[in-house]
């Protein structure tokens, strides 16, 4: 009897590097993306019409809607991210991909900062895109669409980032969206706070660099804070499941 | 020491022990919580500005003060059921949460009430007000996630880690809050300074206040023993507990 006993594979020699893991998760998640289309037209769409519906549901005057447009775009903005979120994890989750991916030798929360890096390029990024569009249908002046863009550019990667733990969080609930959407809006006021108030500032021409370096903290407090309470949140739901 | 921390991983020794915490903190937080409330509500002189309306501060203040720190209690639990896996730290956030909403929404109210005679309006988009209502807001979502979850375990430490996060921003939301517009005088009581009103307002204040929080005690307790026995319910203690004296 001569067992042909195959070689044991180690660790080193199966395992993907860790920026490589990092890169094939982003580019797999923008793959699925880009195939399910509907997915980043429909965020956008909404945001287009909620902006719509101010001038239609308050008053379409000149002067209101510059006054309440840096506003109106970043409650709006803010809508459609949350909107969003629930497909961060949620296709992942069903076909059970996220187990997979649970089971890889990389630390969970660099991948699921890929995948949020993923989600926010393709939900965050057009949003910023689409603004100044929408800035000149609320009569905002050149500058002011300059520092909105600005701030929506630094402050959707935040409400990513700390989305991401809302819908790690409520991903084996029924009905989550909802639920997402109540534990996560508190968390994004002080976002929607600086980013409406640095526009508001530079209206009345007030120097916008402290306000813009506060988003930047925030920034870096929620790269690197949210992906581990993310991580720790997506163990918690799959352990349950 | 570590016995210590090891029983209190037991809810059955929890059980035990707070049957006998409860009477001493029911008895001396109401009375406490009554002769505060006498005090100032019937004997304090008036505020020479505001007349009796300023009153309200004793059931505002001490409400508003247990309402925080009952969130960050809840924050020390989380972190204690995340590092240790103690069921009565989850226990105890799952317990005390509803409590802290109604104190929270208990402060917002009493503060609309004094609002309309001293600064004419029911509800202004001051900053200490803005931040309270999301920290109801927060509240709200912890007991919403706590009761989406079926499964206890995994419903415990989703809810930590929420009011892990929360609490992160807590402070982030109330500075944030702050630049963005302030009304609101600054707080009744700090640890630090010496109080800016006479003895017979603030005793009769922190009356109120150390009172509130022998209450709340017995208030968690009670909550958290009402917890555990459904918790437990099929454990023979808990059986034994139901089965009437004798029977056995």
């Amino acid at each position: 009897m001569n067992v042909k006993v195959r070689p044991a594979i180690t660790l080193a020699e199966r395992t993907v590097s860790v920026p490589s893991a990092m890169i094939a998760v982003l580019r797999r998640d923008l793959q699925v993306s880009f195939r399910q289309s509907q997915d980043i037209f429909n965020p956008l769409l909404f945001f287009v019409m909620v902006v719509a519906l101010f001038p239609l549901g308050v008053s379409p005057e000149v002067e209101f809607l510059r006054q309440a447009g840096s506003g109106i775009l970043w409650v709006a903005a803010l809508l459609a991210t949350l909107l969003a979120l629930d497909h961060l994890y949620r296709h992942d989750f069903d076909d059970g991909t996220l187990e997979q991916m649970m089971l890889q030798p990389q630390p969970l929360f660099l991948l699921v900062l890929a995948k949020t890096l993923a989600h926010w390029l393709v939900t965050g990024l057009p949003l910023v895109l689409l603004a100044p569009v929408l800035g000149v249908m609320v009569h905002l002046d050149g500058n002011s669409i300059g520092i909105l863009c600005l701030t929506l550019l630094i402050g959707t990667p935040v409400l990513s980032l700390i989305g991401s733990i809302g819908a790690a969080l409520t991903l084996g609930v029924r009905a989550g969206g909802i639920l997402l959407s109540l534990l996560v809006i508190p968390l994004y006021i002080p976002v929607l706070i600086f980013g409406t108030g640095t526009v508001m500032a530079a209206a009345e021409g007030a120097p916008v660099g402290a306000y813009l370096a506060l988003m930047g903290a925030f920034l870096a407090l929620a790269l690197t804070l949210a992906p581990f309470a993310s991580a720790a949140a997506l163990k918690i739901s799959l352990s349950s499941s | 020491m570590w016995q210590f921390f090891h029983k209190l991983g037991s809810p059955r020794w929890f059980y035990g022990i707070a049957n006998r915490f409860m009477p001493w903190l029911l008895v001396m937080g109401l009375v406490l919580t009554l002769a505060g409330i006498v005090w100032g509500l019937a004997f304090a002189p008036q505020d020479y500005l505001q007349g009796n309306s300023y009153r309200i501060i004793f059931i505002h203040v001490p409400s508003a003060f247990l309402a925080q720190s009952i969130y960050v209690m809840m924050a020390s639990a989380a972190l204690v059921t995340l590092v240790w896996h103690m069921k009565l730290a989850d226990v105890f956030v799952k317990a005390v949460a509803p409590v802290g909403a109604v104190l929270t929404f208990l402060a917002l109210f009493t503060g609309s009430v004094w609002g309309k005679p001293t600064w004419g309006t029911w509800w202004i988009w001051d900053a200490r007000l803005t931040s309270m209502l999301i920290l109801l807001f927060l509240y709200f979502g912890v007991i919403a996630l706590g009761s989406a979850i079926s499964d206890a375990k995994s419903s415990a430490r989703a809810v930590a880690v929420l009011v892990l996060v929360g609490v992160v921003n807590i402070p982030i939301i109330k500075y944030s809050v702050e630049w963005w517009n302030t009304l609101h005088q600054p707080a009744t009581f700090k640890l630090t300074e010496k109080p800016t009103m006479p003895a017979e307002m603030w005793v009769p204040l922190l009356l109120v206040v150390l009172g509130l929080y022998l209450l709340f005690g017995w208030l968690a307790f009670y909550r958290m023993q009402t917890e555990i026995l459904d918790r437990e319910r099929r454990t023979q203690w808990v059986k034994a507990l139901n089965k009437p004296q004798g029977a056995a």
